[in-house]
């Protein structure tokens, strides 16, 4: 037995330091690609457990990934250098609300949707909506900036994060931020954590800023004939004075899929579709939405529908929700994007991607948050078949590409971890990239915290397939 | 090479590529709860068998993770790829089994327990006999008294105290195997007993069969049919559970009958899947198809007819523990709560989360008792907050660990487990069609 093992083993409990292989395996992976075996796995519940693994880990040098429920996209969880997987999600939940300072102190292994479920009893709401909600930890959305169709009109997770407590990796505590909205002293070290990937250190405390829960909601749909008239149409709706809460966009692969999966009733010869929702005070939103329905009028949608029932409009968003299942019908392997573009040229995005599908003769569906530029274009795809994959790999490389030379990004939400390190370069150019890595290594003097992801290793490319 | 494709072939290697690892089944995973770590949640067990089927863990490595699923299925409702964990999992425990080395005593119980007790509608009739011996004899004090069950490491003990008192094999022996209603009948019914409904609850199918009758169906009883093999597949003996399987559709094969119903989830998830065993094309599946598209849960019957009239108020708060097997296999969720509500005088208030597992789940509780009792406490957390009368299944594994969970908090004199049939009868029902006829209680049955 190694001997940081055995020191772990007599440290802990029995049952929070996991070796069998068995037990290994099973935090192995994420939502992504690939799987690494970690050499232990250490359930921490306590913010002493962890300054006590970060101790140790320094001294002798071994990797430490933190983990949250393993649902990352991107390989933000995968042990890629071996070590310890550091697994946060049976931290007992703990939210603390106070209302009158309109924030909620988290614990980091609460689950995203049971914070929400929690501020609701005061009326609030904590806005980032990750479609993972009910299943990732607060942890991994800090770590990796999460958003969801709410971010158009709220921003995203770093939008709501004040303060935090961080275990550096040298297993020193920190706080950054504090309990007030507006905070100038010194580096905003909040920000820089955040969306960091657990490369910097272990969050084990936010405090999180909330906002009052809007009292109403009406949902649109609006069917259209051209792709280009429904990017036309969320321009001319985003300039006219009004800002949905969501606005979400779906190709015509992605409506025939869901009817196949499971019938929602959605017009299955449009080529594409807009889900929006506009939230506020019941009178504003009325006027609002017939103001909407002038605009995709206008635009030449041949049909919007505005459901009267609660049911009905639940009926529109359980449809969108479907894509991402449905698509996985088509073949078994998804290599899920999320490149995004200013919201000005999403139609010249849209077009790239289909010049891109041609070329390289593979299934590309696209959905996604339309309204805030981030496009979500899958690609279906089987990872045994490994002529397919090589197209894919390079398809995917042509993606990023694109996104980056119409202004935009590699990542809107789902991260970089091993999957985007590749590409790193091609947007931040190589000064840009050399002064993370310097912020990094200063953190992080013994390249023990998380390594292996967003820094690309020299000649590092995509690879999608199996061995 | 060739033994890697034939141990992929069958784990279901295939299928494991249908998991995404999406992680949406993690919260909806009893184990992964209470166990709190990923081996024992279903992402974790599919990945470890593709790992097995990969040759990179051994089929040892699989074992616990496995032996510690309750097969509860809750993971398959909330997947939003449809990865059909079912087929997976009788694949592995297949697997396993086939491995297995064992001693020749054990083999030979199982041999017996799986090929002729189960199975056997004798021996069924005989634990039923024996335990009614058992308790009238006043053995049961004895025992209890001398703590002998207690020390049984199976933990026996502990559900003998909520066994019910059983019928003498005179009543048994008595039972009609075709009653009929008053008038025309509106549906015939062939009646699938069930081998531990039919000897520990007895009284329950009899019941069953009154409801039936009152709805206006005439029910047969099929001399010929047999255990539903359910836990012989749970228990990596697929063969077998097909034999079974096959037994039953030659059994019920009467084009006459329109349903062929049940009161145990557990049965009821094992009947509708029969087509399932058989590969589509051939004559066995057409025969396994004609009987699954019969299969109805008896809340499903009981709604179906609507021909029940309840004559007494139930004054009682009621909470509905519904059968994983009936949730998320038969999906079977709104008739049971139909006529729970349909009762006078009932008040159903539904538990925090009540698709999660009780922790029975087949022979679970008897096989990983401790586990099984840590996921009946969380069970009873959320059941103790509804603070009821009255806790009704559909299940008799439900039905016994229900018990067992009141009885371990103390609380038997206050609370009473049900099975939804029980709850029907207490309020006197009778057929709609001859209200104020009087004589319901023909058969003698009702408290
Ligand atoms: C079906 C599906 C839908 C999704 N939808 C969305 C979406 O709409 N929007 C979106 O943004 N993402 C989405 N995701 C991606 C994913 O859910 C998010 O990235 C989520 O934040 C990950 O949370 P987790 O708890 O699973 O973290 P993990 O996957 O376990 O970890 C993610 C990263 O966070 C780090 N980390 C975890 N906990 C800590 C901690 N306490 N301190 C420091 N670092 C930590 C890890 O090292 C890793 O780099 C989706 C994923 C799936 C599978
Ligand atoms: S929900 Fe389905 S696809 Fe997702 S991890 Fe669980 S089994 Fe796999
Ligand atoms: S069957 Fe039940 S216990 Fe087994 S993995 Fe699925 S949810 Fe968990």
């Amino acid at each position: 037995m190694k001997e940081w093992i055995y020191e772990l083993k007599t440290t802990f409990s029995a049952n929070q330091v996991l070796t069998e292989l068995a037990d290994r395996y099973s935090y192995s992976f994420d939502g992504s690609f690939g799987e690494y075996l970690p050499d232990a796995v250490v359930q921490v519940k306590t913010k002493e457990e962890v300054v006590h693994v970060m101790k140790m880990a320094n001294r002798y040098k071994v990797p430490v990934t933190p983990r949250g429920q393993g649902t990352c996209l991107s390989g933000g969880p995968l042990p890629v250098k071996g070590g310890i997987v550091l697994d946060t999600s049976q931290w007992p939940a703990n939210i603390k609300v106070i209302p009158d300072d309109l924030i909620a102190v988290v614990s980091p292994g609460v689950l995203t949707a049971s914070i929400n479920q929690e501020v609701e009893k005061f009326g609030l709401m904590y806005p980032p909506d990750p479609s993972s909600a009910h299943v990732s930890t607060i942890g991994g959305n800090l770590a990796e900036n999460s958003g969801g169709p709410r971010g158009l009109k709220y921003g995203v997770t770093k939008d709501y994060v004040i303060g935090l407590e961080l275990v550096t990796p040298e297993g020193e505590i920190i706080k950054t931020g504090g309990r007030t909205i507006k905070n100038v002293t010194g580096f905003d070290l909040t920000k820089l954590v955040i969306g960091s990937e657990g490369t910097l250190g272990v969050i084990i405390e936010a405090t999180l800023k909330l906002v009052p829960k809007p009292p109403a909601m009406q949902t649109l749909m609006a069917v259209f004939d051209e792709v280009e008239l429904s990017g036309r149409a969320i321009s001319k709706t985003l300039t006219s004075g009004i800002l949905p809460s969501k606005m979400e966009f779906m190709d015509q692969a992605s409506i025939q899929a869901v009817e196949n999966y499971k019938p929602s009733g959605l017009p299955v010869d449009a080529a594409a579709l807009l889900m929006i929702e506009l939230d506020g005070h019941p009178e504003a939103i009325k006027a609002e939405a017939v103001q909407v329905e002038k605009i995709m009028k206008e635009l030449g949608a041949k049909d919007i529908v505005v459901p009267k029932k609660e049911e009905a409009a639940a009926k529109i968003w359980q449809a969108r929700k479907q894509v991402s299942p449905a698509i996985a019908k088509i073949k078994p392997t998804k290599v899920s994007e999320d490149a995004t573009v200013p919201r000005s040229k999403i139609a010249e995005m849209m077009e790239k991607l289909e010049l891109i599908k041609e070329k390289y003769n593979i299934e590309l569906i696209v959905f996604g948050h339309a309204g805030d530029g981030n496009l979500h274009p899958n690609i279906m795809c089987d990872k045994r078949d490994e002529d397919e994959m090589i197209r894919v790999e390079q398809a995917v490389g042509e993606i990023f590409q694109a996104a980056v030379d119409l202004g935009g990004t590699l990542s809107g939400e789902h991260g970089i971890g091993t999957m985007k390190a590749p590409f790193m370069e091609q947007e931040l150019g190589s000064a840009g990239l050399d002064m993370m890595k310097r912020i990094k290594d200063s953190w992080d003097p013994n390249g023990i915290m998380n390594p292996g992801k967003m820094f690309p290793e020299r000649g590092q490319k995509l690879v999608l397939r199996h061995e | 090479m060739n033994d890697l494709k034939a141990l992929q072939e069958k784990l279901q290697y295939d299928k494991t590529f249908d998991c995404v690892q999406c992680g949406y089944c993690l919260p909806a995973c009893p184990t992964y709860e209470t166990m709190e770590k990923e081996t024992h949640s279903p992402r974790g067990r599919i990945n470890l068998v593709k790992m097995a089927a990969e040759g990179k863990a051994s089929l040892e490595d699989l074992e616990e993770p496995i032996e510690k699923c309750l097969g509860c299925m809750a993971c398959t409702t909330v997947c939003p790829t449809n990865v059909q964990y079912g087929a997976i999992l009788e694949g592995v425990k297949e697997t396993l089994e086939d491995n297995k080395e064992k001693t020749k005593r054990s083999e030979k119980t199982e041999e017996f327990l799986f090929r002729s007790f189960f199975p056997s509608s004798r021996w069924m009739n005989r634990l039923g006999n024996a335990t009614w011996l058992y308790q009238a004899t006043g053995l049961q004090k004895v025992a209890r008294s001398l703590r002998l069950t207690a020390m049984s490491p199976l933990h026996l003990g502990e559900f003998e105290k909520v066994i019910p008192s059983q019928p003498s094999p005179f009543v048994r022996k008595k039972r009609m195997q075709r009653v009929e209603p008053e008038g025309t009948p509106a549906a015939k019914i062939a009646f699938f007993t069930g081998c531990v409904m039919d000897s520990v609850f007895f009284e329950i199918n009899q019941q069953t069969i009154e409801l039936m009758k009152r709805s206006g169906a005439e029910v047969i009883l099929p001399e010929h049919q047999t255990c539903c093999g359910a836990l012989h597949a749970h228990s990596g003996k697929v063969g077998l559970s097909k034999e079974l399987a096959m037994e039953n559709i030659k059994a019920f094969e009467d084009e006459n009958i329109d349903y062929i119903v049940n009161n145990a989830g557990g049965c009821g998830a094992r009947l509708i899947e029969y087509n399932h065993l058989f590969e589509e094309g051939t004559e066995w599946h057409r025969r396994a198809k004609a009987f699954t598209e019969k299969v109805k849960d008896i809340s499903e019957v009981l709604v179906k007819l609507d021909g029940l009239k309840f004559s007494a108020p139930v004054e009682k708060l009621v909470t509905y523990q519904p059968s994983c097997h009936m949730t998320n296999v038969q999906r079977v969720t709104k008739p049971p709560r139909q006529l729970i509500e349909q009762v006078p005088g009932v008040k159903l208030r539904e538990m925090n989360n009540p698709d999660f597992c009780c922790g029975s789940a087949g022979v679970y509780n008897i096989v990983n008792y401790d586990d099984s009792m840590e996921i009946l406490n969380k069970k009873m957390e959320a059941v103790n907050k509804t603070n009821p009368e009255v806790i009704v299944t559909t299940n008799p594994g439900c039905l016994l660990q229900m018990k067992l969970g009141v009885e371990r908090e103390g609380k038997s004199g206050e609370v009473q487990a049900l099975h939804l049939v029980e709850l029907l009868m207490e309020a006197f029902p009778r057929p709609k069609s001859s209200i104020g006829k009087g004589s319901v209680c023909d058969l003698g049955i009702g408290k």
